[in-house]
């Protein structure tokens, strides 16, 4: 469980983080999405105390983390890959932030099985990939069998079964009860592994609701009807409240109505549906809509053509 | 599936398991080791061959030194000054090396009160470099006079000063490691923390002979840093110096003011 309340951070005269108001519930995968430089990785370290907000407070299971006695049990945390001393071997970077708070050397071995670096446990930190420094710094997150987990950009440069495995690896996580906060910036990836979402833009909150909820607000209310009776169907359909457009032969767009009242109007009258479909935003779309006016950084012309196109 | 086959009791933190941490931390390491084994080969190699030298000079009659025996004692030690550089950077190297790899991201989550880090890393490292160079110290000692004693002008820790001299070289070693962890803390990068540890033992000492040139600044070159600590390693002081257990008191001041800004900066500073 991780509340914020009214969070600020200000580095200077720019606002990294503005006034953010939100609640990481046990029990649930939260993705936490934004453009980057939306300010996702400046509120994941302030919940962990690592940088001192400006205003605002944030706990972790009732308290400020630092507060904590047994911080390692309270909260796992992946903040960057290799947040790791490259000269140390993967063994022993985990057997010295285990032993800071008693935890025994049977369960390094554990950490280092589940997540998959048994073979190179022994080598230094400084020559792995960046897939195996996100898999070594998921091994040190899980090392207290915390009950809050964060993790930031945990799928970046994992293979497709890496990949895999960690979305599996937050679902049975958040089963077991634990509060899993998870962020990214790739809007695939959050619908495929999260239920609930808080997206940020610029440091500012821009929604905080469930997937499900976040693709139906991003919707168009649109339906799409190929048919061959077009010209009959328009007639049939429109009304003071339905607009209808036509986008090519044969091909009708219907505002007003939804896909259940125009399937039952064409077969009252008899006229043959090649296609029925409701137009749902994808949400890729749908995270551009929300997020285009907070995007920090952006490439100028160029991505305005390619999304005309 | 995921998690605890074996129980994970929660442990409180606590500044003994952080100094056990902290050990595993130092231990595991080769830029540990390697710096040890610089400064352990310096002392002794150096110590010898400057003993050989000295003795070679003493056995030319012709030239003859009138302090002679004074000499034999610190002759066999002086490598301190080149072993100060390997104990100097593996001091800075502490801390900075957390820095500059991201680790103290992951250091400060498990210790958030982050304190116990510091005293932890900082008493860690004494007693490795305490203890080792101790052991240097007296063994550099008995092998420089063993070879001192070709000529007959070898000294023993009887001899004046003698005991305070070669206890001393592991103590004033001790500090400047330890002055290193405060700058390295402060400035948290490696060159600058090296840079401003052999600014302030290297070359504020020249900037002293300087300052002896005028009639105030002989007041003030005593309290330089390395002058001051230096008191406690020679048996032919400079006029004016504060004696060696006063001087390297003053050493060991400076060190503590650098570390308790060193542990007011951790722990008010964004990591």
């Amino acid at each position: 469980m991780i509340e914020a309340k009214g969070l600020t951070k200000r580095y200077g005269d720019k606002t990294a983080v503005n006034d953010l108001s939100f609640t990481v519930k046990p029990g649930v995968v939260t993705g936490f999405l934004g453009p980057n430089g939306a300010g996702k990785s400046t509120t994941m370290r302030m919940i962990l105390g690592l940088d001192r907000p400006t205003s605002g407070s944030v706990t972790v299971n009732g308290r400020p983390y630092a507060d904590h006695a047994a911080p390692l049990h309270e909260v796992g945390a992946l903040l960057e890959a290799k947040a790791i001393h490259t000269g140390r071997t993967a063994y022993n970077h985990l057997l010295a932030l285990a032993a800071t708070t008693g935890i025994p050397q049977s369960r390094v071995d554990e950490v280092i099985d589940l997540v998959g670096l048994r073979d190179v446990a022994r080598k230094r930190a400084g020559g792995f990939s960046l897939g195996m420094g996100q898999r070594l710094g998921i091994a040190s997150a899980l090392l207290g069998d915390p009950k809050t987990l964060i993790l930031d950009e945990p799928v970046n440069g994992l293979d497709p079964e890496g990949i895999l495995w960690i979305r599996n690896l937050l679902k049975d996580l958040a089963a077991e009860g634990r509060a899993v906060f998870v962020s990214s910036h790739l809007m695939s990836e959050m619908a495929l592994t999260a239920e609930h979402l808080i997206v940020i833009g610029r440091g500012k909150l821009i929604a905080d609701t469930s997937v499900a909820e976040f693709i139906e607000r991003a919707s168009t209310g649109r339906v799409k009807v190929r048919s061959p009776q077009a010209a009959r169907l328009r007639d049939l359909l429109v009304g003071p409240d339905v607009t209808v457009a036509d986008t090519e032969e044969g091909t009708l767009l219907i505002s007003g109505l939804t896909s259940d009242q125009i399937g039952q109007t064409a077969s009252d009258n008899g006229v043959t549906l090649f296609e029925l479909a409701p137009q749902q935003a994808s949400l890729e779309e749908a995270f551009m809509e929300l997020t285009g006016e907070s995007v920090e950084y952006r490439a100028p012309a160029r991505t305005a053509e390619r999304s005309a196109a | 599936m995921t998690t605890a086959t074996t129980t994970v009791r929660p442990g409180r933190v606590s500044q003994l398991r952080v100094l056990n941490s902290e050990w595993i931390k130092l231990r595991t390491l080769r830029s540990t080791f390697w710096s040890l084994f610089a400064a352990i080969v310096a002392t002794i190699g150096l110590g010898m061959l400057f003993s050989w030298g000295f003795a070679t000079r003493v056995g030319d009659h012709a030239r003859p030194i009138h302090d002679a025996a004074t000499m034999a004692v610190t002759v066999p030690l002086r490598p301190y000054v080149i072993a100060q550089l390997a104990v100097g950077v593996l001091g800075v190297m502490v801390i900075t090396g957390e820095y500059s790899t991201g680790m103290i991201r992951a250091t400060l989550s498990a210790v958030p009160r982050r304190l116990p880090v510091l005293w932890a890393k900082a008493a860690v490292f004494s007693v490795v470099v305490l203890v080792l160079m101790e052991i240097v110290s007296f063994a550099t000692f008995f092998g420089g006079e063993a070879i001192l004693s070709s000529q007959h002008i070898q000294a023993t820790l009887s001899s004046p000063q003698a005991l305070r001299i070669v206890t001393g070289v592991g103590l004033y070693l001790t500090v400047v490691g330890l002055l290193g962890t405060a700058l390295g803390a402060i400035i948290r990068s490696t060159a600058g923390a090296i840079a401003a540890l052999f600014g302030i033992l290297l070359v504020l000492p020249v900037l002293g002979e300087v300052l002896n040139l005028t009639s105030w600044g002989k007041h003030i070159t005593p309290y330089l840093p390395s002058n001051a600590g230096g008191d406690l390693l020679t048996n032919a002081p400079d006029p004016g110096s504060l004696g060696p257990w006063t001087g390297f008191g003053v050493f060991v001041l400076y060190t503590v003011i650098a570390m308790a800004v060193a542990a007011y900066l951790l722990k008010r500073r964004d990591a």
